[in-house]
């Protein structure tokens, strides 16, 4: 690797292209809600977690979140990064070397370098994690952008050419000390090109669709009475694509239209994240990360939250179907998803421990 | 409570796994609403670690909760027998009376896109709408949909228009608009049904100020009338021109 100036740099990364929609994200913003503020936060939450545990991070520590197609990023000092969540490719360059990396690893990278991303085969959203953290204000508690109003993140909106973000001011030292950690567990650490370090394993998150049609499972929603049997009966039985024009607030699905009995109006209740409501064209949308707080659209179902990750990393065209389960079943599989990626962060932890 | 009208659970219901909804009624009820947010209030003060948010709404309010942080089986029973326990909390004493709220409005024609619209299914002239939104006493029933966006209870009864036919893309930043018995004030350009009456120049949401919400739940609220030159300067001031 080549020698680090790391006195002459302070710890940042510039941004060469800003990707469809590159956002500083973390575990969400929560306490607000009173006033309209929604927690945000990454959309596949599983992915943030294990980005930030494969470099040693806390949990919720805030990460990029880049969506459909990445960005391409400089970082100014050597840097432990990490990438999870959809199989992005991942090519580094530094002076005329150049070499793909891999993904759901902890990287070391030599100062100066340059990655972009090539489009991924699987998957909507990938975390790029850095070891230390990115140095971006608090806004109320937290560090997620809010792009509607504005707030959170770098300028609270998405990253544009020629951005400067700050990491944290050890990010370096931070990240020289953690690769020494991972060397003297890991014989053999690898070297990829003239600026890249890994190790020989990897640790994948759970959140990738597996199949042509992913399943989602919901809880009734508490406006089922004012629906159609039809209605209620086409929302199990139906393949629904994901709209083109589904963003962080919400995916609308393309499927068959539900259809109320009653059309009396709802008052304007508060809403959360999976609650699918179905404004008066019948097309059902999910509310997603950046959702409303509140809404008068009648609610069909809820969606469990551990297959919240999941449904997030679907893209626009790919297909859905919904299957029932108990509140009961729900809490049960939000329990056991935490318990597995508990199980994860805690082997990762292990690796940085001196 | 004291001498408050008590309000009573009619029904708990999940919003998924992570929050539960308790609902008190199927209407707007200013008593009810106004119980529904001592009840937020007391909630709060417990500072339980499994609640992440304490929403208030127009009659109904949601509980937001970290399922990892409690083994409970039922959720619902849980959030149930608490939202019992802290009905019967006793109020903090001398709880502060927030001072009514004065917000300026510019009727000036221009912004008030409306006026007219209402003037004619109402048999007011546009003047007299102004006048009775001006003497309403309004109560801030609920912040929701985006950040700082309040929905105002009180509105002058002979004012109360349906919903316009055909909502509008974009409500400019500020826009005081009516629907039925409430009022609206728009925070961010959002697209709205509401009939529009005026702007404020006021920031309705400020994530860098101490109070970053204009409007909280619970505040009461009057509108103050002021002409073109002054909404410039307070926008200037506010930096929302």
């Amino acid at each position: 690797m080549s020698a680090s100036p790391a006195s002459l740099h302070a710890p940042e990364v510039s941004v060469e292209r800003a990707g469809i929609q590159t956002t500083v994200q973390d575990g969400g913003r929560f306490g607000y809600q009173h006033l309209g503020v929604v927690p945000s936060g990454a959309m596949d939450m599983e992915s943030l977690w294990l980005a930030n545990a494969l470099v040693g991070n806390g949990s919720d520590e805030a990460a990029l979140e880049m969506a459909l197609q990445g960005p391409t990023l400089r970082f100014a000092t050597e840097t432990l990064i990490a990438l999870a969540g959809a199989s992005f490719g991942i090519r580094a360059a530094l002076g005329q070397s150049v070499a793909l990396l891999p993904t759901n690893r902890p990287i070391l990278l030599a100062a100066g370098t340059q990655i972009a991303f090539a489009p991924a085969p699987d998957g909507a959203r990938a975390y790029l994690a850095v070891a230390g953290g990115f140095d971006v204000p608090w806004v109320l508690g937290s560090r997620c952008t809010y792009i509607p109003a504005g707030f959170g993140g770098h300028q609270g909106r998405a990253l544009q050419k020629g951005d400067i973000l700050a990491l944290s001011p050890q990010a370096s030292a931070t990240a020289r000390a953690r690769f020494n950690h991972l060397q003297k567990k890991n014989p053999g650490v690898v070297c990829r090109g003239s600026m890249a370090m890994t190790v020989r394993w990897s640790v994948r998150p759970g959140s990738l669709p597996d199949d042509e049609v992913t399943l989602v499972r919901f809880i009734n929603g508490r406006h089922r009475p004012l629906f159609t049997a039809q209605a209620l009966q086409a929302f199990e039985s139906s393949t629904y694509r994901i709209s083109p024009d589904s963003n962080r607030m919400g995916y609308r699905l393309v499927g068959p239209r539900l259809e109320r009995a009653n059309t009396r109006d709802v008052l304007s209740e508060p809403t959360n994240l999976g609650t699918v409501q179905v404004p008066p064209d019948g097309a059902p949308i999910v509310l997603m990360a950046d959702h409303q707080t509140t809404g008068g659209y009648a609610k069909i179902a809820e969606i469990a939250s551990a297959d919240i990750p999941r449904l997030a990393q679907l893209r626009p065209g790919q297909e859905v179907r919904f299957t029932p389960c108990s509140l009961a079943q729900a809490l049960a599989l939000a329990r056991a998803a935490r318990l597995a990626l508990a199980d994860k962060t805690r082997a990762l932890a292990w690796q940085y421990q001196a | 409570m004291g001498s408050k009208p008590a309000i009573r659970v009619q029904s708990v219901i999940p919003l998924g796994d992570t929050a539960v909804l308790v609902d008190f009624s199927d209407h707007l009820d200013p008593d009810v609403n106004a119980g529904i947010q001592r009840l937020a209030d007391a909630i709060r003060r417990r500072n339980l670690p499994w609640i992440r948010d304490v929403v208030p709404a127009i009659a109904s309010l949601a509980i937001h909760i970290r399922c990892d942080l409690t083994d409970a089986a039922d959720t619902l029973e849980m959030v149930h027998s608490l939202v019992d326990a802290c009905l019967g909390d006793k109020p903090p004493r001398a709880r502060p009376l927030r001072p009514p709220l004065v917000v300026p409005v510019c009727y000036d024609s221009e912004f008030g896109l409306d006026l007219h619209d209402i003037g004619e299914r109402t048999g007011l002239h546009p003047e007299e709408v102004v006048r009775r939104h001006l003497g309403s006493d309004f109560r801030v029933l609920m912040v929701g949909f985006v950040p700082g966006h309040p929905y105002l209870g009180g509105l002058d009864p002979t004012l109360a228009v349906p919903r316009r036919s055909a909502p509008r893309l974009r409500m400019p930043t500020g826009t005081v608009a009516i629907a039925n018995a409430q009022c609206v004030v728009y925070p961010y350009e959002i697209p709205g049904g509401w009939s529009v009456v005026g702007r404020t120049p006021l920031r309705l949401f400020d994530a860098a100020r101490a109070r970053p919400s204009l409007f909280e739940p619970a505040d009461t609220v009057r509108f103050e009338r002021i002409e073109r030159p002054q909404f410039d300067q307070i926008a200037q001031r506010e930096g929302t021109a």
